[in-house]
């Protein structure tokens, strides 16, 4: 079975971002990036698949500027076995990306595409759910158990997904499309070896124009501003004050 | 204008905030249909008549759309997405689900999660876990928009609207329900209470939440967690409150034994009055509380049970 994972570069979980002065987007001048929390935890996902032996290979793909090919060395020593690089320097929506994505599964034909729920730099959490339609696939979203074999039909994945209240157990006809919650693995960490080892893997570039998709959108973005801040309050010495403090000033009890 | 609005349904009851999203679509303006689609749906349509603005209830009544799976579900909403402007649902995992499948299938971007209607077509919607808000101007055709409920004030009951039965029967051989593990609470839902009540990393561990839930039946709250707490697996994932997890804005919202990591007050801030209690003074979570506790939770929780 062959599996296709796609990952994202955005801004590292831990840095605060910055508003540009002008107000146009978020500043990522100098700021670390790294590869989209989620989307490590799709590779990690293909990776075990992989080593259960229901895999026998994993196509990373990004679609994004030069640099991003960094995130895909990146799951490359994790273990995906080759990568695809669809490069632009545009602002890429949710939608051009599955679009995109659509002309990589036409090629590759995988039996499965494994992709993080959301972005955290957009937290859009659209593209699995697009990828889907377009390719006419069953959507497993939000996965937090990904299963075959034993108990699963053939020619079948079975997903057990995070919802409200709860989990809902699908099964989805291959090939399908799943996207990760937070609780499906705990990604590993790329030893050195591997980050060695992976510098030699194949990487391949696509231009979108190549996929026969034109990166154009229906949105446009006016503005990006910081929230107001809320402002800290004060320290209560007990529990008699923040009670009294709850009644009479707040009054919400 | 005219919008559809996709009612969300639990066990036959209609969802909270279903009446949230059609305050987002009264403040677009226009014609407003609610669709509900689902098996054995009657109670749900009638409730969705009751809704003020609505002119009328779409029912699609049919196995098909039993489970509100995204596949049957987004088929439905494009066979009738040409007679609309606007499709709109709330931001939940359901909304979430199947939006985009839509927004895909008729070409279109999809506008996530919006927290303002500036006009019809531009609308502000939050990014990096809510440390930016966008102002995003769409010229599709179509408005595709997921709505994030706290952010809408619901609208009442009063109204008596149609209601039409819908016959499109959706082709649902992509996928198939095999099972649903919903957690039974007597407590109100998290993204709908007035008072939420959450634990972190510092409660130790999953027994140690008993003295949240004393608390919480004093106060009618729900009861949540950080994702400290939850990947610790002290608690299920559907309590998380956070970036990743459930978005909440009660009136009052008291955090305990959560440090306040970026993730979790992205899930939190707008809370009206914020009570943090931790141990440790430096925590960032006192930077966003109203009111702060220093102490050791479990001599401040029994003691705060008590005496409410």
């Amino acid at each position: 079975m062959k599996v296709l994972v796609a990952v994202k570069r955005v801004i590292d979980y831990n840095v605060k971002i910055r508003v540009k002065a002008d107000h146009s987007d978020v500043d990522l001048t100098n700021v670390k990036m790294a590869m989209n929390p989620f989307c490590e935890i799709a590779v990690e996902e293909a990776v075990r698949l992989k080593e259960k032996g229901v895999a026998s290979e994993i196509v990373a793909v990004t679609v994004g500027p030069k640099a991003a090919q960094e995130q895909l060395r990146t799951a490359l020593a994790l273990g995906a076995d080759r990568a695809i690089h669809v490069e632009t320097d545009e602002r890429v929506e949710s939608l051009t990306v599955a679009k995109l994505l659509k002309g990589v599964v036409d090629e590759e034909k995988p039996d499965l595409v494994i992709l993080g729920k959301q972005a955290i730099d957009t937290d859009n959490n659209q593209t699995g759910q697009m990828l889907a339609a377009l390719t006419d696939m069953g959507q497993g979203t939000f996965a937090s158990e990904v299963a075959f074999g034993e108990g699963v039909e053939a020619g079948e994945v079975r997903v057990t997904r995070e919802i409200d209240g709860g989990l809902q157990t699908v099964a989805l006809k291959l090939p399908a499309v799943v996207t990760t919650d937070l609780r499906l693995n705990e990604p590993r960490y790329a030893k050195l070896p591997d980050i060695m080892k992976a510098k030699k893997k194949p990487l391949e570039t696509k231009t979108p124009e190549a996929l026969g998709v034109a990166v154009s959108s229906g949105l446009t973005l006016l503005k990006v501003e910081t929230p107001a801040e809320r402002k800290g309050g004060v320290k209560v010495g007990s529990v008699d004050e923040l009670i009294d403090k709850l009644k009479n000033e707040a009054k919400v009890l | 204008m005219s919008i559809l609005v996709l009612a969300e349904h639990h066990n036959g009851q209609l969802a909270a905030g279903t009446a949230h999203v059609v305050g987002a679509a009264r403040a677009i303006g226009g014609d407003i249909d609610l669709l509900v689609a689902g098996e054995n749906v009657g109670s749900v349509a009638e409730a969705a008549a009751r809704l003020d603005g609505v002119a009328r209830v779409r029912v699609a009544d049919n196995t098909a759309y039993a489970h509100q799976l995204a596949e049957p579900l987004a088929d439905l909403l494009v066979a009738l997405a040409d007679e609309y402007s606007h499709v709109l649902a709330a931001a939940s995992t359901e909304g979430k689900n199947v939006l985009p499948r839509v927004a895909a299938l008729k070409d279109v971007s999809q506008i996530s999660e919006i927290l303002g209607v500036e006009s019809a077509d531009t609308f502000t919607r939050p990014i990096y876990a809510g440390n930016a808000i966008a102002t995003v101007q769409s010229s599709d055709p179509l408005k595709v928009i997921t709505v994030r409920t706290t952010a809408f004030d619901a609208v009442s009951e009063g109204g008596a609207a149609s209601i039409e039965a819908l016959d499109y029967i959706a082709d649902s051989a992509r996928s198939r329900f095999i099972g649903e593990e919903l957690a039974q609470s007597e407590r109100p839902e998290l993204s709908g209470a007035r008072v939420v009540i959450s634990g972190g990393r510092g409660m130790g561990n999953g027994d140690n939440f008993k003295l949240l839930d004393g608390i919480a039946d004093k106060l009618g709250a729900a009861v949540g967690a950080s994702r400290a707490a939850v990947d610790a697996g002290f608690v299920p994932n559907d309590m998380q409150v956070g970036q990743t997890g459930k978005i909440v804005a009660p009136d009052l919202y008291i955090a305990v034994g959560i440090s306040g990591a970026i993730q979790h007050l992205a899930g939190m801030k707008d809370s009206k009055v914020i009570v943090a209690i931790n141990k440790d003074d430096d925590a960032p979570i006192f930077q966003v509380a109203d009111y702060g506790l220093v102490g050791d939770l479990f001599e401040i929780l029994p003691e705060l049970e008590q005496k409410l």
